[in-house]
């Protein structure tokens, strides 16, 4: 079976953030997992953030330190009684470390189907001067 | 355990009280083992997964699917049975795109869930929402609690 599905999807256990800092707030913190690549013009960032509005969502860019930070509405649930609980669900974050300068007033942040797609365009820099040494 | 009861020797091979000693700890190890982790957390191993709860009149099955469209899903139910199956797309990105990170991934997923009674499969609503599956199943009439005065 494995071998004639090689694309079947493997499970992966949500990683839980072992404390960013400390907590004074009760709940879980998941990482999401995400992809970042980079082109010429600017870095991409995609996350998965399942459950998440886009009112929750907290996008920080501070001293080359990107913060992504999510909460998740509560499911409605009040009369419910739970059968099989398989995974859990709790807030997001994650940090990372900007290489590049980051031209902070063109970030574009879409939020479909619990995925974020973060643009982050790099800061033009001035086109490389080139010094033509002259002999005389 | 024939050959115990016919000639009534307990086992014929020797027992050393060490050989006793290492079993014990076995056992202990094993007892440990199961203690940390808790039943509920056991997952089938299979995508998605999934919550499932119970209602007076409904279950509701809940799983996180993010980037997953509505129509990329195939969602069946029989009388006790639901099937979930899938794919999850990556759409490709431009060339010369040097990766950093890769973490998420594509491909497709399947899954037969086992209801815990029966269900009524006209009345079944399925909705996707911020990457969230939430599939309300009613129950069958006659698995429904019904409600008795007593006179």
């Amino acid at each position: 079976m494995a071998d004639t599905q090689s694309n079947e999807l493997k499970v992966r256990e949500k990683q839980e953030v072992t404390s960013p800092a400390e907590q004074t707030m009760p709940g879980l913190i998941f990482t999401p997992a995400v992809d970042i690549f980079e082109t010429e013009k600017e870095i991409t960032l995609l996350a998965d953030i399942p459950g998440v509005k886009a009112d929750d969502l907290t996008i920080d860019i501070r001293d080359n330190t990107l913060t992504l930070s999510a909460d998740i509405a509560p499911v409605d649930s009040t009369d419910e009684v739970d059968i099989l609980v398989e995974c859990e669900s709790g807030r997001y974050y994650r940090q990372f470390t900007l290489g590049e300068l980051i031209n902070q007033e063109n970030i574009d942040a879409k939020l479909n189907d619990g995925v974020l797609r973060l643009s982050l365009p790099k800061v033009e820099k001035a086109t490389p001067k080139k010094i033509t040494v002259k002999t005389g | 355990m024939i050959y115990r009861r016919f000639f009534n020797v307990p086992t014929w091979r020797f027992r050393s009280p060490l050989e006793e000693l290492y079993r014990m700890r076995q056992q202990m190890e094993q007892l440990l083992e199961s203690a940390a982790t808790p039943p509920q957390r056991e997952a089938a191993g299979v995508l998605p997964l999934i919550n499932l709860t119970e209602g007076k009149d409904n279950y509701y099955v809940r799983a996180e699917l993010p980037g997953v469209k509505g129509d990329e899903l195939d969602i069946q139910v029989t009388a006790n049975n639901l099937a979930i199956s899938g794919e999850r797309k990556i759409a490709a990105e431009e060339e010369g795109a040097r990766y950093h990170r890769k973490e998420r991934e594509a491909g497709t997923f399947s899954r037969m869930i086992g209801l815990p009674g029966e269900v009524d499969t006209d009345k079944v609503e399925a909705k996707l929402e911020n990457g969230i599956l939430t599939i309300v199943i009613s129950k069958a009439e006659i698995a429904k609690p019904k409600q008795i005065t007593v006179k």
